[in-house]
């Protein structure tokens, strides 16, 4: 996704001046095609968040598009009062970009774990969250947050993750799910680069005799009420699944919105990571392992309600 | 145009704004008056009718508490109407406590959180450079703010780009909300500090209108951006409050500000 990310920004920058690239001292090489082509649009701030959030508000406010790129435990930790108040107070056009999202760099150990930034980027007023499954989405996100000029943070993982779609999905909008697998009476709902292990969970399961459809959230502010609504009303059994914690992410924004729906309730469960930090994971595969969502822990834990 | 009568003035409307709105912060406001004033009466390129454009130089009031004496400073540079103040800190006035973001001309950013403000200069004077406009940038900063670390973050960053087109001015008043600034937090040697990252730093009596001026015509000049340590008193320019921390909380009463009006000259007895 990395990957993805930086080939993209490089062709975007070349056709929209107003484009800055802000990283925060991590992409070794990964720039150099971006820096040959916009040499003065590339500045790395060192290991320093606070400053280059706020320097990164100065540019918007002063006409640039400011992109800021690092590890999303840093970026949405480390520098998060300056993205409340200079990015989404000042309303401005500004796009983080956190690389590594949820357990990519498991074995880094929880420092290095992005399990509830989802909660607190989705709580800012203004703020667009992005988690993309694939490097097609990458791209898609980074054109959409881009033209819609406003607040986003867009949660990415590393590199070499398997892919969802087989190019930039057509019809990929800012608050508008996409459904990858049509089934019948129940829906998997997930989000960034668990959907992967989704699909597998579902190959599982269709061996079983069943047959869920998937839909892939991947903007989680706005959420998408209309397809929540259409998914409300055609499902018996509504699972979220992520690879953040079970509080305060795409599970807890279905939940909220449900909360309004009377007409329709299906039986709804939230799959996600559990309330402690994470020690001794591992590699991601380990990590997901260990907290049941590897495609057969995803399985297990739908098949438990069913 | 004397500078003195006008800073006068502007020290009387923030006495009397707080007075009347019942905000705090007048100590940490009457500090830096002087400052203001030479900016934007001999300093800055900006007018309200250039308020927007991309040219012009930009203000950032790090210190947001302070706010009073810059709206006191935007409305005599008839940035908005003077008649605002009726209402201000009151609920849906467009003078908040803390500046909000463009709630009036001529506020660049909302402030209030400190150590933003330093920050978001430098990305002003980045996108002057990489645009290859002339503009300047100025950020005035209160010693207190000068604990953050995002501060000394934007203080590392600034001279490795040569920004020459930035100034950082201290408003160096020795006091923070609870104590002396040496006491909680040691700043000194201040000059030292900002000259071992790569500014040019000057140090001046932050009240003396030739020393303000002649440190900004100074950093005209300079190759690298420019730290002016301000020494100033707080509560500047009425006897009672000056170097006296209460007042960075305490509220002036009708018979205090009546008083200050007098000591300032802008009333007779």
């Amino acid at each position: 996704m990395r990957n993805a990310f930086a080939d993209e920004i490089t062709l975007l920058a070349q056709q929209d001046e107003r484009i800055v690239l802000l990283s925060g001292d991590i992409g070794n090489r990964l720039f150099d095609k971006y820096k040959a082509t916009c040499p003065n649009r590339f500045f790395n701030c060192g290991v320093a968040e606070a400053n280059m959030i706020s320097m990164g508000a100065g540019m918007a406010l002063s006409g640039m598009i400011p992109i800021a790129y690092t590890i999303a435990s840093f970026l949405v930790y480390r520098a998060y009062e300056q993205i409340r108040v200079d990015v989404a107070y000042h309303n401005n056009p500004m796009i983080l970009v956190g690389v590594g999202g949820g357990l990519s760099y498991a074995s880094n150990g929880s420092t290095h774990h992005t399990l509830e930034d989802i909660a607190i980027m989705r709580s800012l007023p203004n703020m667009q969250v992005i988690c993309t499954a694939d490097a097609y989405e990458v791209r898609g996100a980074l054109r959409k947050a881009i033209a819609s000029g406003k607040p986003t943070y867009i949660r990415i993982g590393k590199k070499g993750e398997p892919s969802i779609h087989d190019k930039v999905p057509a019809n990929f909008k800012i608050g508008k799910a996409l459904k990858i697998q049509d089934g019948k009476n129940i829906a998997l709902i997930g989000t960034g680069n668990i959907l992967p292990n989704i699909c597998e969970a579902s190959k599982r399961l269709q061996q079983d005799g069943i047959n869920p459809s998937i839909y892939d959230f991947h903007t989680i502010k706005p959420i998408d009420n209309e397809t929540l609504k259409s998914i409300y009303t055609n499902y018996k059994y509504v699972f979220t699944i992520e690879e953040h914690s079970k509080i305060g992410g795409l599970g807890s924004a279905v939940l909220e919105w449900s909360i309004t729906q009377r007409e329709h309730c299906p039986k709804i469960a939230c799959i996600g990571t559990p309330d402690k930090f994470l020690s001794y994971t591992g590699e991601q595969k380990h990590a997901r392992e260990m907290v049941k969502l590897d495609p057969m822990g995803i399985y297990t834990q739908i098949k438990s309600v069913l | 145009m004397n500078l003195e009568i006008i800073a006068a003035e502007i020290r009387g409307q923030v006495v009397q704004l707080s007075n009347q709105a019942k905000t705090p912060h007048l100590g940490s406001s009457l500090s830096f008056v002087d400052l203001l004033v030479s900016l934007y009466w001999k300093f800055l390129n900006i007018t309200p009718e250039t308020a927007e454009s991309q040219n012009r130089d930009r203000f950032i009031l790090s210190k947001g508490h302070g706010i009073t004496t810059l709206y006191s400073v935007l409305a005599k540079r008839d940035f908005f109407d003077k008649k605002l103040f009726k209402d201000y800190a009151e609920p849906n006035s467009p003078l908040p406590e803390h500046p909000s973001p463009k709630c009036v001309p001529g506020i660049e950013a909302a402030t209030g959180s400190l150590g933003h403000g330093l920050s978001i200069a430098l990305g002003m004077a980045l996108t002057g450079k990489i645009k290859g406009l002339k503009y300047k940038c100025v950020c005035l900063l209160s010693d207190g703010e000068c604990n953050e670390g995002s501060t000394w973050e934007a203080a590392m960053m600034a001279p490795t780009y040569g920004l020459n087109n930035l100034i950082v001015i201290v408003d160096f008043n020795k006091w923070q909300a609870t104590g002396r600034s040496a006491e909680v937090l040691n700043l000194e040697p201040l000059e030292d500090k900002f000259t071992s990252f790569g500014w040019n730093s000057i140090r001046i009596d932050g009240h003396n209108f030739d020393e303000i001026a002649d440190a900004l015509k100074a950093s005209q000049r300079s190759k690298q951006p420019t730290a002016i340590i301000a020494d100033t008193i707080k509560g500047r320019g009425i006897k009672k409050m000056e170097d006296d921390n209460n007042w960075h909380y305490r509220i002036p009463t009708e018979e205090e500000v009546k008083n200050a009006f007098i000591e300032l000259g802008l009333i007779h007895q």
